[in-house]
This record gives C-alpha cells, sequence and structure tokens, in this order.
C-alpha cells in the first residue's frame, strides 16, 4: 500500500521527533540530568516510521533498548516519554524504568526490553493471545542483528512458526552488536537465512526507505490479519553514532560512518528530498521540524517541572498490592 | 473424609480453576496426550482441547517468555517446568522478565503468570536433576513461592496461584506425588502467607515446607518418645512469609531448629535464621540451628544421595542439640 502525503509528512515527523528527541537527550546526559543508559537510533529511524504507518494503536510493539524511534513512532507521548528520562513520576513508567523500558498500554507498547533478544518469545506470547482470542492484532517486535545470535530467539521463531502466531519479527540490521562487526559474529550474510531454518517467510528491506519498509510490515500484518502467521524482516540500516552515549567507535572507520550519513542514505534526508518531489516547499520542512523542536522544547519543560517520584513509590509496582 | 495422592489433588485444581476461568493456558513439555511427566495434567487435553493445554518443544525460555507475553495480553498461562532444576535455562524470563515488567513499567502490565515445577532428591535422579533451589527464587522480588507438603495443601496452594495477578511458582516435590491425604470435595483455596501448624508442642519449633515437613513430623514423633515436644510449622509459601505464626511459637517454645532439601548454605534457613533473630533475640535460648543439604552436589548412588540430604534422624538430632 502505497503511503499518502499526509502518511509521509507523519513519517517525516515521526523521524525528525525521534532524532531530535534524541539529541536533546545526549544533551542532557552530557549535563548530568539524564544517567544510566542511553542508546540512540539515529540513522535507522525510518525503520520505526515505516513500521508505525502500517499498525494500529491495538496492535502490539515490544522494542528494546534502543526503541525509542520505535515507541515514538506507535504514538508514546513525548512528555511522558521525556519524564521517564529524567526519572520523574510524570513519566510513562512512573520513573521506574528509564530509557530501556518506555512503556503505553494504551498505544500498544508493552514494556522495552533490555536483555539482548529476550522482547522475542514475549511477543510470541502476546501474538498467540491475539490468536487465542480470534481478534486481528499482530506483535511486532524489533531487535538487533547480534540478537540473532541469541538461542531464546531461535526459540521464539520457532514457536511462533509452530503455532502460527500472527508476530512480526523485524531485525535492525545495522552491523554491529556493540563494537563487533556483523563479519565477526556470524557466517550468514542475511539474517533472513536464520528464519528460513523455522519456515517462516521472510523478506530483506532497506531499512532507510521508509516507503520500503512500510511496504513490507504492510505485507507481514496483512499475513498475521490473515491468521498466516508470522514473518521475519530483515532491516538493512546502520546506526551513525555510537551504541551508547560515550562509544569511542574506534572499531569502524570514519568514512564508513560518513558515507551512511550522506543525504542519499540518511533515512529523513531521503525523505526530505522525497517529499520536496512530492511538491512540498522546503518551508513546509521547515515549519514540521519546528514542530518537532516546540514539542521537545515543551517535553522538556514538563519533565523538569515534573516531581520525582515520592520514595515509598519503590513498594508500589512490585506485586499488584503495595508491599511494606 | 477423601483420600487423593498428591498428583490427584493438583489435577483436581487444574481442572477446577481451568473450568472457572477461560483465560487458563496450560503449556509445557509433554503435558498433552502424556498428561505430563508427573501425570498431573492427565485428561486436561481431551477436556479443554488444544487452544488451552499447548504442547511445547524443549524450549523453556521460549515458552516461559510466551507465557509472559499471555500473561501481559489477559491470559492466565501456567507453565510446567518439567524440573526445577531447568530453571536456569529459563532464568532470563524467569528473573528478568515475569519478576520485572510491573515494576519497569510503573505498574502499567501484570503478569499472572504460574510456573509449576518439582524438585528434589531421594530418588537417584542426580545431581542435575535433585536439586531444591526456592531460596534463588525468594532472593528475586515479585514472584510469590509455594511449597505444598500435603495433596490438601497442593490443591488449595494451586487454587490460590490461579487468584494472584503476579508470578507465582508453585514448588512441588517429585516424592510427594504418590503420597495420601485428605482432600474434602469443596476446598476453598488457601491463602498464601498463612503457615499451617502441623503439629503444636512446647519444647522446640520446628520449621520446615515441602517433603520435609514429613521428616519434620517423623522426627516429632520420635522426639515425643524421648520426652520432647515439638511444634512443627509448615511454612506453605516462603514468599510470603508467615512471621507472625513463626514469631508466635518461637516465644512459646524459646528454641528453634529450620529443617528443608535445599543447600545448607545461604539457603532460605539462613534466612528464616536472620528474621527469627531479629524479631525474638531475646526470647531465644539456644543458637537457630538448620538441618539443609550438605553443600554439595547430589550423587547418584544411594548412600551418598541419602548421606548428603536430609533425614528425620539428622532433625532428630538438632532438636537435641537445641534442647540438652
Ligand atoms: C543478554 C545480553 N547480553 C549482552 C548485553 C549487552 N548488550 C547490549 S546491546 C548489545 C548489542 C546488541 O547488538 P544488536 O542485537 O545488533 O542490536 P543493536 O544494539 O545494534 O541495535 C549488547 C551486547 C545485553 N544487554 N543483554
Ligand atoms: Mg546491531
Amino acid at each position: 500500500m502505497a503511503l499518502s502525503l499526509e502518511e509521509l509528512k507523519t513519517g517525516y515527523y515521526n523521524m525528525v521527533l525521534a532524532r531530535e528527541f534524541e539529541r536533546k537527550c545526549e544533551a542532557l546526559f552530557q549535563q548530568g540530568i539524564i544517567r544510566g543508559s542511553l542508546h540512540m537510533c539515529i540513522g535507522q529511524e525510518a525503520t520505526a516510521a515505516g513500521t508505525a504507518l502500517a499498525l494500529r494503536d491495538d496492535d502490539i510493539l515490544i522494542t528494546n533498548y534502543r526503541g525509542h524511534g520505535h515507541a515514538l513512532a506507535k504514538g508514546i507521548s513525548p512528555r511522558a516519554a521525556m519524564a521517564e528520562m529524567l526519572g520523574k513520576v510524570t513519566g510513562c513508567c512512573k520513573g521506574k524504568g528509564g530509557s530501556m523500558h518506555w512503556t503505553d498500554l494504551s498505544k500498544g507498547i508493552m514494556p522495552a526490553n533490555a536483555i539482548v533478544g529476550a522482547g522475542l518469545p514475549t511477543v510470541v506470547g502476546c501474538a498467540l493471545a491475539a490468536k487465542l482470542d480470534g481478534n486481528d492484532n499482530v506483535a511486532v517486535t524489533f531487535f538487533g542483528d547480534g540478537a540473532t545470535n541469541q538461542g531464546v530467539v531461535h526459540e521464539a521463531m520457532n514457536l511462533a512458526a509452530m503455532w502460527q502466531a500472527p508476530a512480526i519479527f523485524i531485525c535492525e540490521n545495522n552491523l554491529y552488536s556493540e563494537m563487533t562487526p556483523i563479519s565477526q559474529t556470524t557466517n550468514n550474510k542475511d539474517l533472513v537465512e536464520r528464519a528460513a531454518a523455522y519456515n517462516i517467510p521472510a523478506e530483506i528491506v532497506d531499512g532507510n526507505d521508509i516507503e520500503a519498509m512500510h511496504d513490507a510490515v504492510c505485507r507481514a500484518v496483512t499475513r498475521g490479519r490473515q491468521g498466516k502467521g508470522p514473518t521475519f524482516i530483515e532491516a538493512k540500516t546502520y546506526r551513525t553514532v555510537g551504541h551508547m552515549i560515550g562509544d569511542s567507535q574506534i572499531y569502524r572507520d570514519k568514512a564508513e560512518v560518513e558515507a551512511w550519513r550522506a543525504p542519499e542514505r540518511d533515512p529523513i534526508m531521503r525523505l526530505g528530498a522525497k517529499l520536496l518531489g512530492h511538491g512540498l516547499t522546503a518551508s513546509q520542512l521547515t515549519a514540521i521540524e519546528q514542530e518537532v523542536t516546540r514539542v521537545i522544547e515543551d517535553a522538556v519543560q514538563f519533565a523538569k517541572d515534573s516531581p520525582y517520584p515520592a520514595l515509598d513509590e519503590v513498594y508500589v509496582d512490585v506485586f499488584e498490592h503495595r508491599i511494606a | 473424609m477423601r483420600e487423593l495422592t498428591y498428583s490427584q489433588a493438583l489435577r483436581e485444581a487444574l481442572y477446577e480453576e481451568m473450568a472457572r476461568d477461560a483465560n487458563i493456558i496450560l503449556l509445557g513439555e509433554d503435558i498433552g496426550v502424556y498428561g505430563g511427566l508427573f501425570k498431573v495434567t492427565d485428561g486436561l487435553l481431551a477436556k479443554y482441547g488444544p487452544n488451552r493445554v499447548l504442547e511445547t518443544p524443549i524450549s523453556e525460555s521460549g515458552f516461559i517468555g510466551a507465557a509472559v507475553g499471555l500473561a501481559m495480553c489477559g491470559k492466565h498461562p501456567m507453565a510446567e517446568l518439567m524440573f526445577m532444576d531447568f530453571a536456569w535455562v529459563a532464568a532470563d524470563q524467569i528473573f528478568n522478565q515475569a519478576c520485572k515488567m510491573r515494576q519497569m513499567s510503573g505498574g502499567q502490565v501484570s503478569v499472572p503468570l504460574v510456573i509449576r515445577t518439582q524438585q528434589g532428591g531421594g530418588r537417584g535422579n542426580a545431581a542435575q536433576h535433585s536439586q531444591s533451589l526456592e531460596a534463588h527464587f525468594a532472593h528475586i522480588p515479585g514472584i510469590k513461592i509455594a511449597l505444598p507438603s500435603t495433596p490438601y495443601d497442593a490443591k488449595g496452594l494451586l487454587k490460590q496461584a490461579f487468584r494472584e495477578n503476579d508470578p507465582v511458582i508453585v514448588i512441588e516435590h517429585k516424592l510427594l506425588y504418590n503420597t495420601k491425604g485428605n482432600v474434602p470435595e469443596q476446598l476453598a483455596p488457601i491463602p498464601f502467607g498463612v503457615a499451617d501448624v502441623k503439629r503444636t508442642g512446647k519444647d522446640v519449633t520446628l520449621i520446615s515446607y515441602s517433603r520435609t515437613v514429613l521428616h519434620a513430623l517423623e522426627a516429632a514423633e520420635t522426639l515425643a518418645q524421648a520426652g520432647i515436644d515439638v511444634e512443627v510449622i509448615d511454612l506453605r509459601t516462603i514468599h510470603p512469609l508467615d512471621m507472625d505464626t513463626i514469631a508466635k511459637s518461637v516465644r512459646k517454645t524459646t528454641r528453634v531448629v529450620i529443617a528443608h532439601e535445599s543447600h545448607r548454605n545461604a539457603g532460605f534457613g539462613a534466612e528464616l535464621s536472620a528474621r527469627i533473630s531479629e524479631t525474638c533475640f531475646g526470647w531465644l535460648d539456644a543458637p537457630i540451628e538448620r538441618v539443609g543439604a550438605l553443600d554439595v552436589p547430589i550423587a547418584y548412588s544411594q548412600p551418598l544421595e541419602a548421606h548428603t540430604l536430609p533425614s528425620p534422624d539428622k532433625i532428630v538430632q538438632a532438636v537435641k542439640r537445641v534442647k540438652l
């Protein structure tokens, strides 16, 4: 299904939002306002934006520690997300989850996972629940190339195939797991080969092309909604920043990074150029970017103005009923 | 009154709970046609069908993870872990996923998941199929732990497990399945956190759970002939823990022995001992004694295994040490 101009504009907004949100987080991290972990998805924003345009609010998303873009595109509130980054009670997890566990059930966003590969069996369970309930929801999960070397990923794919659960496995192959290039972690060049082992339909897609991404996910969603089981999508992409804040990136050439930052490869610039080609004016694009800036400034202000959780919140949410 | 075996009592609880709540789904290895290695799920596939009794591949992380997803999506899954020793294989999904989801999401998701498993030695199953691992579970916040010692408790505690809106592990003992006991036709769920005084006495408090309760009762019988009046407390759940019943008894007897089948070193008895010291120090007339498995892997050879595990006689000796 081709994206309308409006949808493309939404996609552009979501991609710029993801990037600027993370740039802001990076700055706040350097000021000591955000602490702990910060894994940015800069350079990979099209996977999130393209996928979200193929999903409904009641479709489930389980992403990972590099999932800010996915959750923002699926509709998490930037205010609640930023407040979470600052550990505030108004955060999307009341400040208890932080960067790596954003959740918003109203948007189908289950807790993001910080254990590499661990979200896969869970998403299969969510997909199976939809199937057993007889609704046509799908359950989508994002994970990296490195995650495909985790045993549980394979258990999960096999279970999804056996149960014909409407799970959509989106592997963001950004060529590195942390600081290690893919050539040193697997003999497979294309990770769709992993899905073939479980008889799961799979396709490779240019993860930096929002439209290609959207098309592929639409096909997977259609299969899922029609009861035709899981799909595996390998999105070829690249993070143009370090694995985490403070990563020296000594493991790769600057030229390689620069090549992926070039206008013809960077997903945001690619879509920007396409939108101009569709007749949008430069000032219309700027207006979208300015709106993003406004939303982020508002979110930061909201987060800063919000209180920390009361200390006895530690006893809440461990079990259904508070302890102690 | 009606007599049932421990496994019949468990099966009856499953029949009743599955009839009460259509969201209950069972997952596990060989639990369908075969009825489970210990026959606890016998007949449930025929009665409730393949959408509620899911035969899984040997993928403990995979199907426990899927159960977490099912639980987050409104189901009440029960995953049968064939041997407690396999908990290590699924450790991430249990400890990092099931136990953490509610808290990480700031209370947005619940994981009403029941894990049923069996543990313990005495059957010559050697080091990888004989361990008692409840202390590891007790160390991790976010999961409740039941260890029934009788058919009555097995049924009542398993029924309660399905009334909880949080992860629960029901730990059975492989040598209890064929033991018999009274189980009324109508049995209400047994609330968690309520210990059962299985024998009243005034001289020594003997605290135990699971199969070791049977040893404790046998020891108490022997000691009665020697003029020592032992009170046997069956904790039934170690999380939540019924400190009130313990403290009441300790303040009466002033002497304590703790007996369990898990290793003595950092076993749950160590925690109990510490808590009793904190709450009842002034009442104690002797150091607290702990009986547990020797701190070595459990050997196959019968004499070695028997030497390693606790026995009624070892409990008798410990009681005599605190009640000279
Ligand atoms: C089980 C586990 N092992 C190791 C880590 C540390 N770690 C975090 S991200 C990461 C790399 C994952 O690479 P990949 O799956 O390619 O995802 P990417 O970060 O590139 O998106 C590692 C090793 C972890 N969080 N969990
Ligand atoms: Mg990677």
